[in-house]
């Protein structure tokens, strides 16, 4: 077994695991922080990305100790107050999800579009930044207008950004 | 139309939860004290099981139990079964081999199910798996439907004679073949509609829990029909007495159809949880989803089309080879017959139709419904037909089918259905406006000038939804009922709870059916819950699929609302004062008529359940109804697709370019919900057109086992989709709606494959439509269609 600690959603945590857990499996069996899902075996779905230091990762590539010391943010960690963060108000306004199961995943990817590539997203950009997301669900249409939706609020909310 | 009534695009209620991560899927559930089960699968297509040695693993760290097919059997665990019964055109039934959940003696396909192991966790049941000796007699396989049935091909089940379930037919074969003698032009061609897998993006999962106090089972799963599967698990597979078996399908990630069926694992995970004292959980990973899901499609299909001198439709000839895979699926020999001839007629008038289906056992996973089942075949055989015949005959595709159109209503085809409503032109019209077709050839003569192939292709669907009456799919060999059943429990308050029998996987019906019930009883969609996917809440329900939802589902709480209303009036009177007869309900109003004498629904609510105003002898307190909703007739939405696309000869990459979906789905509750179910038919039709293909190789091995090798669609793979409606109220049900959810996925694969063709010039092209399949295709286009 290897100690882990680091700190999920602000919130600092330590466990003892088995040294080949790997993130998503720690954070949806250890932590219960169900909203990160696994939705394949191989890296592609992307219905396992979290924040880890900021960036969009798929869970599913990192082992639990690679993350060590490190500030990572799960879907749970989104909403401030009860308040939604604009990304997953503007799917919810723009119908970006159906069965909701890829929907924390492209959440989490998008606001990290948004951050590498700023407020201001046209429709190419997004489909090709969403390469990594696999949704059956929507067909993408309404999933891009979101991400284009909520990549214009975020610019209007920088306290709800600086607070992730 | 108010703000959530009938007609609004209510932002979903649901969302909340999912955008925050707090849906609950299967897998997030955990039982005390659960063990994980790992299923041991054959990594061979086609074997005799010598022996199976689990001596070694059963000593393995953590393992809790080891089960093969002979424990089951001495529990007289009953076999998976297949609830529709086909007669071959002999009269003889179906030929069904046997399909226990965990195999005995043989196995038939790559990911059959060998051995169970039950173990503390996860890792400890993979490794003991690992460990299990298994002894194969390694057979020959045999993969593709139309080899299955050749003398000396490998016998899949011994009771099916050349691979061969049944040998179906549908329609009048001697008018159809006068219809072609008589025929001054035929059109002739060869389908393959390609096998897909279903691939929700979330796996299958179950667990099984036993309570020894009172020898209740609850089992969680992945279920599109939660009722259906606790029936079938209960009278058939024989796991527990109905009352003591619960069924739980919460949150679940999409199905397509995948998840309607009842699979090895969950039958497992129930059973083995008594059998171990102990929850027992399992989740799918994709690789076993890719193995075991139930694919779909899967035909091989000589179609003709016999045409008078003006280019009328006068007969189809329809010869289909429908692989099965190596069992037959819960409801797996209805796809390819019921669900298939009877939409050849398409929306066309056509005097004569004589469809003939082989269903044939292969080692290959069991094929059932995927989105459309059976409607998105035959629609790509009429479809891709009509433009080709279109094109011999040298006459526009739009006004070939403009010309062959079912006009009036209702239609009786010659293949069973009667269409009840619909206006195909009025549709065609608006499609061709939208996708500014008149300019077509500039937008091509544009392409060209770059060295682009540019096409265009139609699709004008039609399907039956609704599914279904329960009288007619049982005198077609269903074997179950196909109505809807719903409850609506009036608290003291006036908030409301929906108990349906649907089962909501994406199609929002928690803010959908509360929009029906703000809509009829006038009150806040907020004050209305709608629940399902339980067993113990419910007391039975068929089910979500076939786009059935709205057109029977809504129409049974809509009955439901009905008796709510009628009760009310009655304590309305005693509120009010006044006789029952003139009590009038609106706006969320009881009225005396011609006075202001009123009661809100809440306050009449309220009195019914304190039952001061009335006595015991004269009315029942309690204000909820129940209702039962069987369907009249399928319902029948159609439309048109038109789909442009842009093939770089040089790459074979196809680029869509616009793609145009003009729809009759008749009454639209929420148009936001129905545009997005068009989108996601689309982006799956697409798949099925371009990407998406399940291949074994020669010795039944999946060689597309992963979305590493299956293409699933990506986000850069489709356009923006322009999506408008026509409406035609379905007169079959009370609301006249006609459903929406398969529209994209039956429409879109022949739109594609037309415009490819059109873009081409040429008709020779499979699904997928890959680049290398089109590169290759290109190649035989002549340089003069490329630079016209």
């Amino acid at each position: 077994m290897a100690t882990v600690s680091l700190t999920v959603n602000g919130k600092p945590v330590s466990a003892e695991v088995d040294p080949r857990t790997l993130l998503v499996q720690f954070v949806r069996e250890t932590l219960r922080l169900t909203g990160t899902h696994v939705g394949c075996d191989t890296s592609q779905c992307g219905s396992c990305v979290v924040h880890v230091d900021g960036e969009a990762v798929k869970a599913c590539t990192l082992l639990a100790v690679q993350c060590d010391g490190t500030q990572v943010t799960t879907i749970e960690g989104l909403a401030q107050g009860g308040e939604l963060h604009p990304m997953q108000a503007a799917f919810r306004e723009h119908h970006g999800l159906q069965c909701g199961y890829c929907t924390p995943g492209m959440i989490m990817s998008a606001i990290d579009i948004v951050n590498r590539k700023g407020n201001a997203l046209d429709e190419t950009t997004i489909r090709a930044e969403l390469e990594g997301n696999l949704c059956r669900c929507t067909g993408y249409h309404n999933i891009v207008k979101a991400v284009a939706a909520g990549a214009q609020a975020m610019a209007q909310a920088p306290l709800q950004q600086a607070a992730e | 139309m108010t703000a959530t009534g009938i007609g609004a695009p209510v932002r979903r209620k649901e969302d909340q939860r999912f955008v925050t991560g707090q849906g609950r899927y299967v897998d997030d559930f955990n039982r005390p004290g659960q063990a994980h089960a790992y299923f041991l699968r054959s990594p061979h297509a086609h074997a005799t099981i010598r022996s199976i040695d689990t001596s070694a693993a059963a000593a393995m760290p953590g393992v809790v139990a080891i089960f093969t097919g002979e424990d089951l059997a001495r529990d007289k665990v009953g076999g998976l079964i297949c609830g529709w019964m086909i007669h071959s055109k002999d009269g003889s039934p179906m030929k069904a081999g046997p399909h226990p959940a965990l195999a005995q003696g043989k196995v038939r396909y790559v990911g059959d199910h060998v051995a169970v192991v039950v173990a503390e966790t996860v890792s400890q049941a993979k490794d003991a798996a690992e460990a299990i000796v298994v002894d194969y007699d390694v057979l020959p396989a045999v993969v593709d439907g139309v080899a299955a049935q050749k003398a000396g091909a490998p016998q899949v089940h011994e009771v099916a004679e050349d691979n061969t379930v049944f040998r179906w037919h549908l329609g009048d074969k001697d008018a159809t073949d006068a219809a072609f003698a008589r025929a001054k032009h035929v059109t002739t061609i060869d389908l393959v509609n390609n096998r897909l897998v279903p691939n929700p993006i979330e796996p299958r999962a179950a667990i099984g829990d036993y309570d020894p106090g009172n020898e209740n089972l609850t089992l969680y799963t992945t279920s599109q029909n939660p009722h259906v599967a606790r029936l079938v698990l209960s009278a058939f597979i024989g796991i527990a007495p109905e009352h003591k078996l619960r069924v739980i399908a919460p949150d679940v990630g999409g199905g397509f159809g995948s998840k309607i069926f009842i699979y090895a694992e969950e039958t497992v995970c129930v059973w083995a949880a008594r059998k171990v004292g102990r929850p027992v959980k399992w989740t799918s990973d994709r690789t076993e989803a890719f193995l075991s899901d139930a694919h779909g499609r899967d035909h091989a299909t000589h179609a003709e089309m016999a045409l008078d001198e003006n280019g009328r439709i006068l007969g189809l000839r329809v010869q289909t080879v429908a692989n099965l895979g190596a069992y037959l699926s819960t409801f797996s020999s209805s796809v390819p017959t019921y669900l298939y001839a009877p939409l050849l007629s398409g929306s066309y008038d056509i005097p004569a139709i004589y469809a003939e289906v082989d269903g044939v056992y292969t080692n290959t996973a069991p094929v059932d419904a995927y989105r459309g089942a059976g409607r998105p075949e035959a629609t790509f055989v009429i479809e891709r037909l009509a433009e080709v015949a279109a094109r011999q005959i040298g006459m526009d595709p739009a006004k070939f089918r403009r010309k062959n159109y079912v006009r009036s209503f209702p239609h009786q085809t010659p293949v069973i259905m009667t269409y009840d409503a619909g206006d195909y032109v009025t549709t065609l019209d608006k499609a061709l406006e939208a996708a500014d077709y008149k300019n077509f050839g500039r937008r091509k003569r544009e392409s060209a000038r770059s060295g682009k192939l540019r096409g265009i292709g139609f699709s004008s669907y039609i399907e039956a939804c609704g599914i279904a009456p329960s009288q007619a799919v049982g005198s077609l060999g269903a074997g179950v009922g196909l109505w809807e059943s719903a409850e609506v429990r009036v608290n003291p308050t006036g908030s409301i709870e929906v108990l349906t029998g649907s089962h909501s996987h994406g199609q929002g019906h928690e803010t959908t059916f509360a929009q029906l019930v703000s809509d009829r009883l006038g009150v806040s969609i907020d004050s209305v819950s709608i629940v399902h996917g339980d067993t113990d809440k419910v007391q039975f329900g068929m089910g979500t699929y076939g786009s059935r939802s709205g057109a029977v589902g809504m129409s049974a709480i809509a009955k439901a609302i009905d008796k709510v209303i009628a009760k009310g009036k009655k304590v309305a009177a005693h509120v009010l004062e006044a006789s029952e007869g003139d009590i009038e309900f609106k706006d969320g109003k009881f009225t005396v008529a011609g006075t202001d004498r009123s009661a809100a629904f809440g306050d009449i609510a309220l009195q019914a359940y304190i039952a001061h105003k009335f006595s015991g002898q004269d009315l029942e307190p309690g204000l909820k109804e129940g209702a039962f909703y069987d369907p009249t007739n399928f319902t029948f939405p159609a439309g048109v697709h038109i789909c442009e696309l842009e093939i770089d000869p040089d790459t074979g990459i196809v680029s869509i370019e616009r793609w145009t979906a003009v729809d009759d789905f008749g009454v639209i509750i929420n148009p936001m919900i129905v545009e997005g179910q068009v989108h996601g038919g689309i982006a799956q039709g697409v798949g099925q057109a371009l990407h998406e293909g399940a291949f074994y190789d020669a010795s039944g091995q999946l060689v597309t086992a992963s979305f590493m090798d299956y293409r699933m669609p990506r986000a850069a793979d489709l356009p923006s989709f322009v999506v408008e409606t026509t409406v035609t109220p379905c007169p079959s049900n009370p609301l006249g709606i006609k459903g929406c959810g398969e529209a994209g996925a039956i429409a879109a694969p022949a739109a594609v494959i037309n415009a490819i063709t059109d873009a081409l010039g040429h008709e020779d092209i499979a699904m997928p439509a890959t680049p290398q399949n089109v590169w290759r295709a290109a190649q035989k286009t002549p340089m003069r269609m490329a630079a016209e």
